[in-house]
């Protein structure tokens, strides 16, 4: 039976492997039973310790789905390539709840950032490799100072570790950056260029941001792949990268919950409150993407004012060169100094607009795609339990049949079966219930960090205008006796 | 600079000249000029047309019995606005710069109004009857458009001369000349640069005002997480409003001083290359006069007319010599003063605006502080 979305929407159900899986749908939650089972129970296909306990459910699971497993590799090859790091039906049992949240909270000590970045390698083949230094005094990490060295590959093949893992059960996981082709291949080329460097800062500095937007969140702080991220000085490569983009996982999420919209059966809200957040997270969307697109404009603006401002300089200072007049050479000589240093200034400015304003902007339209996808996981969930309440009704009026045939081997089968699928509902019930419990929660830290993450930005906006003005002060105090001087 | 000699003197202080208002009537700018009369506390105001302005300029270039009026560096007149609504901003530019920004013709009626204070600052020019006409008749000065003057008259000449290299009359001119066209090319880039400059800015404001409006947009009361959203939003708002405020002073300040003061400086640089060349035209006319008299006369010979002649004439050429030097001179302690005096209003606005904003982005980082610290 192919695991991916429903078992009837599945169309050839005698192939161990669906077309969905070999399009590379994320498969997120696969049998029912799967959400009983404890941090413990993790698949060999991922890290951490093996568990091969005989009641593991989860061991047909994992057979059908792993794409490591030797009878998938020929249709594998064909397709698209589909590799996304093997599927951990890994539940952590949602022992965060509130308090828990509070007390990590209070305690949370934990710095993070990623520096240095070097280049590794010649031509196409190179790649960057960013120093990740963690400095923490919280007891699951096994030293008060870790240094890594890690590439961006890795940051992807975190995320989506961590995206298959917990999205599911409708916890907000930060995306991880974005990929860029051209970026990356100035870089390799060896352009030592402006605009390459501006690539390695802005990558470096949105790496930064996404760590740290990862351990804020109480559960993944904890999780094992996060900690072995930042502690092991060795980690196994990622895959394949090529569909591992922040934007690639979310947009496969988000074809499954196409795929749910397609639903002959539509979901009929029980509880107003996700009704109303969805349609908030929505009008969010686009006003965010309309601000995100009004600041580029604005740091667009900035860098040819910079621009503008050095050309004027060097016409002042040239008119400055030809004037015989002494006095008066002298000030246009230093009115083009004074010019060149307001470009340094705008400069200056215009990263800050763009690292503190466009950036975060940047990170909240992600953000909100991450939050988007987590609403249809409950759907999908709601989705999947309705189906075993279908089954379940099947399988009730399948047995009824069978009373009056005499066949008393299919008739065991068949009650087998229902016994089976009621669990199935009670499953079902449950996953939903706490789904929707994880994302109330979920969306209540989203909107607290929302708006301390605006503040910090407004304050460090401020001060840098501020800085701005009093360097300005400082050149024209300095320029005026200057022009009064001239005789 | 007031003249108070026998001579048909300007009645008013040159000082004292201003631009108090514009009015559009369609295509037609009307210019309020007013001024203050010397010895008395009355005061005159007029209204012109750019027509009388160009009638006063033609006046100007076609006195006659002006010893030496062919030495003088006439004061540049601004070329005339075409404010109809076909005219986009973009061809506006181009026909005057930077005269062209600035709210409701400020910055061109700056600039006329500084026309007709050098022009009355003039100890020549002054005493022109035409610019006290100008500057206290009540009627416009006519439509007299006959009259042309030595710039009309030889502007076609003009033209020929820069086009071919001649031998200048003096050392000293040539020296005065190639500074001329170097620093006339300089300015002119400086003052283009500068005005892409301010264009930026400019720029700069719109884009922060509209950001500023977009973070309106966000507000949302559904429930208290959005409520807290929203005012985090509308502070940024402020903020930005604030950036938007910065760059239209900051923008303002380049335009009304230093835009003003270069803009003035490349005109200026312009006037002294036609100077030059209506200099040397009119030393080449002396010249040929020379040779077509001597050609005459020749035939005469008569010797003391032939003298008396190339005394006259040499007399003439020392004249329009003298006076061109003293304009040289006059130029440019002239420019050195006007440039001095944009650059420390310049500076001084600027500075007055960082204090401003200052204050302010330091009392929005105050209020910021404490309200999220609580």
């Amino acid at each position: 039976v192919c695991a991916c979305v429903r078992e009837s929407v599945c169309e050839r159900e005698r192939e161990s492997v669906c077309e969905c899986v070999r399009e590379g749908v994320l498969f997120l939650s696969q049998s029912p039973e799967a959400a009983c089972l404890s941090a413990e129970d993790i698949s060999p296909s991922s890290n951490g310790p093996r568990d091969d306990d005989p009641d593991d459910l989860f061991a047909e699971a994992t057979e059908e789905v792993s794409l490591d497993s030797p009878e998938r590799q020929p249709i594998l090859s064909d397709g698209p390539s589909p590799a996304i790091t093997p599927v951990t039906p890994v539940m952590i049992s949602p022992r965060v709840d509130d308090e828990d949240e509070e007390e990590n909270r209070d305690t949370f000590d934990i710095q993070i950032s990623v520096s240095d970045p070097e280049k590794v390698g010649d031509g196409m083949n190179a790649y960057m490799v960013y120093k990740v230094t963690t400095k923490t005094s919280l007891s699951i990490f096994s030293r008060d100072e870790v240094c890594v060295k890690r590439r961006f590959s890795d940051f992807l093949g975190l995320y989506s570790k961590l995206a298959s893992k917990y999205m599911h059960m409708g916890y907000i996981v930060p995306p991880a950056p974005e990929k860029s082709i051209v970026g990356m291949t100035k870089v390799k080329v060896g352009k030592e260029d402006l605009s390459s460097v501006e690539f390695v800062e802005k990558r470096r500095s949105a790496l930064e941001r996404y760590l740290l937007r990862t351990v804020k969140h109480p559960a993944l702080l904890k999780d094992p792949d996060v900690l072995q991220f930042l502690e092991s000085s060795e980690l196994p490569r990622a895959v394949s990268t090529q569909a591992l983009s922040g934007a690639g996982i979310l947009r496969m999420v988000n074809k499954a919950a196409d795929a749910v919209n397609k639903m002959t059966i539509k979901m009929n809200e029980s509880d107003a409150w996700f009704e109303e957040k969805q349609q908030q997270f929505e009008n969010l969307d686009v006003q965010l993407r309309k601000l995100h697109a009004s600041v580029e404009s604005l740091v667009c603006h900035r860098k040819e004012l910079s621009v503008n401002t050095a050309s004027f300089a060097k016409s002042a200072a040239m008119l400055g060169n030809s004037e015989d007049h002494t006095a008066l050479s002298r000030a246009l000589s230093q009115l083009a100094e004074v010019e060149e240093k307001i470009d340094q200034l705008h400069q200056d400015q215009s990263y800050a607009d763009f690292y503190l304003i466009s950036e975060l902007l940047g990170d909240y339209v992600r953000l909100i795609t991450a939050v988007k996808g987590v609403f249809d996981q409950r759907m999908k969930a709601w989705a999947k339990w309705q189906d075993a309440q279908v089954m379940l009704q099947r399988k009730r009026e399948a047995e009824a049949k069978l009373q009056y045939a005499n066949k008393p081997d299919k008739l065991q089968q068949a009650t087998d079966e229902i016994r089976e699928w009621e669990g199935k509902v009670q499953q079902g019930e449950r996953d939903f219930e706490q789904i929707s419990k994880n994302i109330r929660r979920e969306v209540g830290r989203f909107e607290k960090d929302r708006v301390k993450d605006f503040r910090v930005v407004i304050i460090k906006y401020l001060e840098s205008l501020v800085h701005t003005q009093q360097q300005l002060i400082k050149y024209w105090e300095a320029f005026l006796p200057e022009a009064k001087a001239i005789a | 600079m007031e003249v108070s000699s026998a001579e048909a003197a300007l009645s008013v202080s040159a000082s004292s000249i201003r631009i108090t208002d514009v009015t559009q009537d369609g295509d037609v700018l009307t210019f309020a000029i007013a001024s203050q009369k010397l010895n008395s506390s009355a005061g005159v105001c007029v209204f012109r047309i750019y027509e009388d302005f160009d009638w006063l300029q033609q006046s100007l270039f076609s006195q006659e019995n002006l010893p030496g009026l062919q030495g003088i560096i006439f004061p540049p007149l601004p070329s005339k606005a075409l404010p109809s609504q076909s005219n986009t901003q973009t061809k506006a530019l181009k026909q005057l710069g930077f005269l062209a920004l600035g709210q409701d013709w400020q910055s061109y009626c700056k600039a006329l109004e500084f026309y007709l204070q050098q022009v009355a600052a003039h100890p020549t020019l002054c005493k022109c009857k035409a610019l006290d006409s100008f500057l206290i008749n009540s009627e416009s000065p006519g439509k007299q458009r006959g009259r042309k003057g030595i710039f009309n008259r030889l502007s076609q000449a003009v033209e020929e001369m820069r086009k071919e290299s001649h031998k200048d009359v003096d050392n000293f001119f040539q020296n005065e000349r190639n500074k001329n066209t170097n620093l006339a090319a300089l300015s002119k880039v400086a003052t283009e640069k500068l005005l892409d400059v301010v264009m930026t800015e400019q720029k700069l404001a719109l884009a922060c005002g509209h950001f500023a409006t977009s973070l309106h947009l966000c507000v949302n009361q559904d429930d208290a997480a959005a409520v807290a959203f929203s005012k985090v939003c509308l502070k940024l708002s402020d903020v930005i409003e604030a950036v938007n405020r910065n760059f239209e002073k900051v923008a303002s300040n380049d335009l009304s001083t230093l835009g003003l003061g270069l803009d003035l400086e490349s005109r200026y640089q312009e006037a002294e290359k036609v100077w030059e060349c209506v200099l040397m035209i009119a030393c080449k006319l002396i010249e040929l006069e020379t040779v077509k008299k001597g050609t005459e006369k020749a035939k005469a010979s008569k010797r003391e007319v032939m003298e008396a002649f190339q005394k006259a004439v040499e007399k003439e050429f020392n004249l329009i010599s003298s006076v061109a030097k003293q304009e040289i001179e006059r130029f440019h302690s002239s420019r050195v003063n006007v440039l001095k005096n944009f650059l420390i209003g310049w500076c001084e606005l600027q500075l007055n605006t960082a204090k401003e904003f200052a204050e302010l982005y330091s009392q929005h980082l105050e209020a910021c502080r404490n309200m999220y610290s609580e």
